[in-house]
């Protein structure tokens, strides 16, 4: 089973508990259609488990197949420097495949961001490296393509859906707990 | 997913293979890789030989245009600074024929060579433990080779499942570790 080589840090983008019993961590392609399928199924996840779950995205862009899918993560990032990720994040895959950089400016317009700024380092790709080294940590960890989900650092084999994704989600909690237990006076 | 240092030899499948079938496991390291010679336009071959001196990497694999070959291609075409870095030359292995194999590496812009084990059909891929009889392809088998031509990692994965390159770049770094080490 492939595991998560490279831990969360304070530099992942994350949201929900950092004090979960559970990390979810997604690498993932703006671009890729069965990433867009997954980010409903992300929500829902997100939302049953609420204070039970910390998800993490990483980007993995598949540039070969996709080739706006690095923009898109650019996108992503700058919105990130003026504190916006996630809502471009949620935005860009509510949007697939419309990343044309006057499209990225008019969604961080809708976002109420500094849209000069943004769309001057959307074309310097100023993010490219640290987007690279995500890419790079994900080939490291075994990821071959996208989504690939890691639940508490081991790999996800199975398909990115409510059903199977629940159930290990929840094997993962209970062992999380019965460890919690187990060291607890 | 799994990509042990040693070749995986439980790779059975659900129903039985025909008999004399069974996938074969690929050359284990420490082994000489076989010699060839084959096709990678209509006019020029490329012999292992040559490219010695240098790590190698095969990348055996069943079809051009399948759905997993071509992401497992692309992962590899978009890791080509990392074999560069690592001074390796990759080249892709299947049966499909050198036109075919122009078609499919101009329409995927692949940036290393496609060589094509078709006459007689997948004979450098046998040799190598990488056929897959019942499918009548190569299998889904990758191989790191040391500068002199040894077998330093190998693996075969099942059919269906892109290995990626996890198991690629730590063999071509334990190799840059042991060149390392026998220059210092």
């Amino acid at each position: 089973m492939a595991r998560l080589r490279v831990p969360v840090t304070e530099r992942d983008h994350q949201r929900g508990s950092t004090r979960a019993s559970v990390t979810l961590v997604e690498y993932g392609d703006y671009q890729c259609p069965f990433c867009g399928r997954a980010f409903w199924v992300l929500r829902d996840i997100e939302d049953r488990f609420r204070n039970d779950l910390r998800f993490v995205y990483r980007h993995f862009p598949l540039t070969e197949i996709h080739p706006l899918a690095l923009i898109a993560a650019e996108a992503a990032e700058l919105a990130g420097d003026q504190g916006r990720f996630w809502d471009m994040h949620d935005t860009l895959f509510q949007n697939q495949p419309a990343f044309q950089p006057e499209e990225l400016a008019g969604y961080a317009g809708e976002l109420g961001l500094d849209v000069d700024a943004f769309s001057e380092d959307l074309v310097s790709l100023r993010h490219r490296d640290g987007i690279r080294e995500d890419f790079m940590g994900g080939v490291r960890s075994g990821v071959n393509g996208t989504p690939s989900l890691f639940i508490n650092g081991e790999l996800f084999d199975g398909p990115a859906e409510m059903i199977p994704l629940a159930r290990a989600i929840e094997t993962a909690r209970g062992r999380w707990q019965a460890g919690v237990r187990s060291v607890a006076p | 997913m799994d990509t042990p240092q040693t070749p995986d030899t439980t790779q059975a499948p659900s129903h039985s293979p025909p008999a004399g079938k069974a996938p074969t496991a690929p050359l284990a390291v420490g082994q000489k890789a076989p010699e060839f010679e084959l096709r990678s336009t209509p006019d020029q071959r490329v012999a292992l030989s040559s490219l010695l001196g240098q790590p190698v990497v095969l990348v055996f694999y069943p079809a051009d245009w399948s759905p997993v070959c071509s992401d497992q291609l692309a992962l590899y075409n978009q890791l080509c600074d990392e074999w560069q870095k690592h001074r390796a030359r990759l080249l892709g292995i299947s049966v499909d024929n050198t036109w075919c194999h122009i078609a499919y590496a101009k329409d995927r812009r692949l940036r290393f060579p496609l060589l094509s084990d078709f006459e007689p059909k997948g004979e450098v891929a046998r040799r190598y433990g990488a056929y897959d009889a019942e499918q009548g392809t190569a299998a889904r088998a990758l191989f790191v080779l040391d500068r002199d031509g040894t077998i330093a990692w190998s693996y075969r994965s099942p059919i269906g499942v892109n290995p990626g390159a996890d198991g690629i770049l730590e063999a071509l770094e334990a190799l840059g570790t042991r060149k390392e080490r026998a220059h210092g």
